[in-house]
């Protein structure tokens, strides 16, 4: 249950950690707010409506949304559905094991899906066929190849790239059933939400840790903006505190970094 | 597309009857179950939460003990009767999310390694959720686990704030919670001044986020004062001021 991080670290390195970090720096060479090379292939897969592969760092992500026809919740009779869902696989560490997912992947999971949600990054409206019967219901499901930390975020900007990308298929309803044009259209996107992870290690806190970072890490925090700068979704995890001035100061790092990945995503995927 | 209906009228009033910066009425009792090491029980308006600790205690199964510390587990569980439509009893996905944010959100709080090779379990039982169950469970965690001895550094306090008709209110209620714009928990340690559980959804902007979260410590200052005198309430009976208390 209390599962804390499976990589080791010897205290040498740790200590190695701390002295790089009281000076600014870290193990690889980073500076705090600067992220690992991140490469995003999108169209990998090609029977998916969208996909994306996506590598930061050591961590590799891939990401396929696949949209069908299905009935809306009885309390959201005029909006269409988003699913995302985060599978660590067993290929993707020495430490994962087949199974249902744990706390960790549904955590993943759940953080990752209420970014693109509450940022409202498809306009669900668009996705109703017939209102309270049928529905498109928009899949994004993700599979970690390789853990190398940071997994909210590689997994959070595969589901955004393959969402971006995708092109869903043109219903019409005749007759009252649902007919299959043949046809693609473009998925409605009315925002890219872009999730920014922070580490506490001690005093100082880091941009996108890698898994080594993440097993000294005290806490972390995951926060989703949007373009207009607006928090959509936080969510603080580890079993360590932030002080209120860290909760403060977080929220621009987040913006800030937060424009520069966007920028280069709307860049990679085309989407202006 | 989330204004249905208003939530705020032109006095300032939520639908409960609240002021923007008022929390629910909160009842909290210490020691309610015989069994239990720590137990309490708590009410944040219409949320009605039993909690119970057992522990230190041996680790079973046994390759989970851990060597230097004990092992704190959390289980958030809503009864199927808690909530308008019935809940199916298996733990639900967010069930297991909420399990380890609490868990994430009491762990700072305790000291652990005093406890070494051992199991802390605490088990939060929402009999009626309206709304904020997270926070209050974990109010009442904390409450129970100060009564099962368990050595702490500070208590944890919890309180949500949040945006409900373009205004930062406190302790948002299922209506907020369900037709606001945003929903912010926040677990404090009043003591430390550390932030141990936050999560935020809908959208805020950079001042109202620090606004929400300003408000929410507010919030938490008053559930604290709430949790000490539930406790001195229990070991000391009525008559000690617990000082600090508005």
């Amino acid at each position: 249950m209390s599962k804390k991080s499976n990589v080791i670290v010897e205290h040498l390195r740790r200590a190695q950690m701390n002295d790089l970090l009281a000076a600014g720096k870290r193990l690889d060479g980073r500076g705090v707010t600067e992220s690992r090379p991140m490469k995003i292939e999108t169209d990998v897969i090609k029977k998916a409506n969208g996909s994306a592969l996506v590598t930061l760092g050591n961590t590799q992500v891939i990401a396929g949304v696949k949209v069908q026809v299905d009935k809306p919740f009885p309390e959201l009779p005029d909006k269409g559905l988003l699913i995302c869902s985060a599978e660590v696989l067993p290929l993707a560490s020495a430490y994962a094991e087949p199974g249902p997912p744990d706390e960790d992947a549904i955590e993943l999971a759940r953080v990752v899906d209420r970014g693109i949600r509450e940022s409202e990054m498809i306009d669900l409206k668009k996705l109703v066929l017939i209102p309270g019967e049928k529905v498109l219901a928009v899949f994004a499901d993700v599979s970690v190849l390789n853990v190398g930390g940071n997994l909210f975020d590689a997994t959070s900007y595969a589901v955004v790239s393959a969402l971006l990308t995708s092109k869903i298929p043109k219903m019409e309803v005749k007759d009252g059933k649902i007919v299959d044009t043949g046809k693609l259209m473009e998925t409605p996107i009315d925002a890219v939400p872009i999730s920014v992870t922070m580490a506490r290690i001690g005093d100082t806190i880091l941009v996108d840790p890698t898994s080594e970072e993440e097993a000294c890490m005290d806490a972390r925090v995951t926060m989703t903006t949007d373009a207009e700068g607006r928090v959509c979704a936080v969510q603080k995890g580890g079993t360590g505190t932030f002080s209120v001035e860290q909760i403060n100061h977080v929220v621009a790092t987040a913006i800030s970094k937060g424009e520069e990945i966007r920028a280069k995503i709307k860049s990679v995927t085309g989407s202006g | 597309m989330k204004r249905l209906s208003k939530l705020i009228n032109e006095q300032g009033i939520r639908t409960d009857g609240r002021k923007v910066n008022e929390l629910r009425p909160i009842k909290i009792e210490v020691g309610v179950l015989k069994n239990a090491d720590g137990s309490a029980y708590i009410e944040f308006g219409k949320n009605k939460i039993i909690v119970a600790v057992y522990g230190p205690k041996e680790v079973h199964p046994k390759h989970m003990a851990l060597p230097d510390r004990s092992v704190l587990r959390c289980r958030y569980h809503m009864s199927p009767f808690s909530v308008q439509e019935r809940k199916n009893p298996a733990p639900s996905r967010r069930e297991i999310e909420i399990s380890k944010v609490t868990r994430d959100a009491l762990e700072p709080a305790l000291m652990l390694d005093d406890y070494p090779r051992t199991a802390i379990d605490v088990y939060i039982e929402v009999l009626q959720a309206d709304g904020g169950s997270r926070c209050t469970g974990i109010a009442g965690a904390s409450v129970a686990l100060a009564d099962a001895g368990i050595n702490m550094r500070d208590m944890v306090a919890a309180c949500a704030a949040g945006k409900v008709d373009d205004t930062i209110v406190l302790d948002i209620n299922d209506e907020e919670d369900k037709e606001g714009q945003a929903d912010m928990p926040i677990a404090y340690l009043p003591n430390l001044n550390q932030v141990s559980l936050m999560q935020v959804d809908g959208k805020l902007s950079k001042e109202e986020y620090r606004k929400c979260l300003d408000t929410a410590i507010e919030g938490c200052k008053k559930v604290y004062q709430l949790q000490k005198e539930a406790l001195m309430k229990k070991y000391f009976g009525d008559e000690i001021d617990v000082g600090g208390s508005e």
